[in-house]
């Protein structure tokens, strides 16, 4: 990884010119970056991620220029410029900053590995020939740059937890977040992210049984959660939150965070639904939303939520929530007719196998 | 380094803008050429009469084919292009940003092959 690293640093070229008018905002953000890093070295001491800096760095720790931590926030914006293709930017990412080589990617996604590996020399000339810069983007650009780059993330680590649980790729989209949070600390969103990773990485090991079957959030051995990983999830969210900006990776945090009670509080988190569906709209969101009200309402207010969502005819999910609402209102034909629906559009097989067993109860 | 931005829209759309849309747009463009050709960016800018005036040439084996119409039938045509110098891909896109026609059509940006020797 150090030497993709440090050819991708010899290879592109750097715009340091003077002239540059951007120049001061690079600096600044260079100079705010190091600082932090020099802050944050001491409590690193005592964390993870000092591990995981001394593994990437090669510089001296006691060198006062830092310049390989700044140069890894330039990279990932790079590989994530909306420029590039979205799985571009994933395979860039990933070889780039992560520590997966060109054949993992490639099986990770289900991508023949001479495609990856052309997507990737594609990804590299085109940031090289189209003058990508190697920056982080002035603060017009930032927040919607940040998206981007967050999604990206985001993406890696769904794409690991399946099902199947592939731990590698998560393990990289956490690393990827932590290193987001060590290097744009005033981000509350990049906490938010990293809190939302690590709050659904504790429940690995809980979701598929060892029949390789689908679990559900209510039914999973919860002493098979990962409470050390919860309790870093938490304090993520807790030093987003400390800087007072919502964002949906928060929310969505917050609502991970409370599944992790004790005591599920449904109210609370069709509170937090609601606010999601307004940051983020979208039908699947709007769906999660009336999960959360059946538990905190009952069925019948949630199936009047559900049947109010245009545009998921074709999403197996809907049709499966939508038979879990008729099967609790007694409503036993019309739920097993959805089940059926369901299970025409389910991806898997570990799907299938799950409403299969529902199929069965009714 | 220079970038053509490459301004692609649909003609119907053009011809049936009323006279204050015109003036809007002019406005625009004429500010947009204004501020590049004052940061020294502006190296070229024309708008390109339509796509009916258009002609086609193909030479093979050494026969000059010559037809009526644009390289390629397609909804959005050519319409114009600025010819500009900019720092990064980033910068291209912030001037491209304020193409008038990038509301309702399309703007390509590719960035020109260097020739000269001297580096981008």
């Amino acid at each position: 990884m150090q030497d993709a690293f440090a050819t991708a640093l010899e290879r592109w070229p750097r715009d340091g010119a003077p002239a540059n008018p951007g120049a001061w905002i690079v600096a600044t953000a260079r100079n705010r970056a190091i600082d932090r890093i020099r802050r944050e070295r001491t409590l690193a001491r005592k964390t993870e991620l000092l591990g995981r800096l001394e593994e990437l760095a090669p510089s001296d720790p006691e060198d006062e220029e830092t310049v390989i931590p700044d140069e890894r926030l330039e990279l990932i914006f790079a590989c994530c410029h909306p420029a590039l293709a979205a799985e571009s930017q994933v395979a860039l990412t990933l070889s780039l900053l992560g520590g997966l080589t060109t054949p993992e990617i490639a099986r990770a996604f289900l991508v023949p590995e001479p495609t990856l590996a052309q997507r990737l020399v594609r990804a590299k000339r085109k940031i090289r020939d189209a003058g990508i810069p190697l920056r982080v983007p002035p603060a017009h650009l930032l927040p919607e740059r940040l998206r981007s780059v967050l999604a990206v993330v985001y993406l890696v680590f769904n794409a690991g937890y399946g099902p199947p649980v592939r731990r590698q790729l998560c393990a990289e989209a956490i690393r990827l977040a932590a290193l987001l949070a060590m290097l744009m600390p005033d981000e509350a969103e990049v906490h938010g992210l990293h809190a939302l990773l690590l709050l659904q990485d504790a429940r690995r090991d809980a979701r598929v049984s060892s029949e390789g079957e689908l679990v559900l959030l209510e039914e999973q051995d919860r002493a098979l959660w990962d409470s050390a990983e919860i309790d870093a999830g938490r304090r993520a969210l807790d030093r987003a939150m400390a800087l007072r900006v919502t964002g949906p990776y928060q929310v969505q945090a917050a609502i991970a965070s409370l599944h992790a009670e004790e005591e599920t509080d449904w109210r609370q988190i069709a509170l937090l639904y609601a606010r999601l569906v307004a940051l983020m709209p979208s039908p699947v969101v709007e769906l999660n939303a009336a999960v959360a009200v059946s538990m905190a309402d009952g069925p019948e207010a949630a199936l009047r939520i559900a049947d109010g969502i245009s545009g998921l005819d074709d999403y197996y999910l809907w049709h499966a929530t939508r038979a879990d609402f008729l099967r609790r209102l007694g409503r036993d034909a019309e739920a097993a007719a959805a089940y059926e629906r369901a299970l025409e559009l389910a991806p898997s097989d570990v799907e299938r196998e799950f409403l299969r067993s529902r199929l069965t109860e009714i | 380094m220079q970038y053509m931005l490459l301004i692609y829209g649909d003609e119907a759309g053009w011809n049936a803008r009323t006279d204050d849309e015109l003036q809007t747009l002019n406005q625009g463009y004429e500010g947009l050429t204004r501020d590049l050709r004052a940061a020294e960016k502006l190296a070229g800018a024309n708008e390109l009469q339509p796509v009916g005036t258009a002609t086609t040439l193909r030479v093979r084996n050494g026969d000059a084919i010559v037809s009526d119409g644009p390289f390629a039938e397609t909804k959005e045509v050519l319409g114009g292009y600025y010819l500009i110098e900019s720092e990064s891909l980033d910068e291209a896109l912030q001037w491209a940003e304020r193409i008038p026609d990038a509301r309702t059509g399309t703007v390509e940006i590719r960035p020109v092959v260097d020739h000269s020797g001297s580096g981008s």
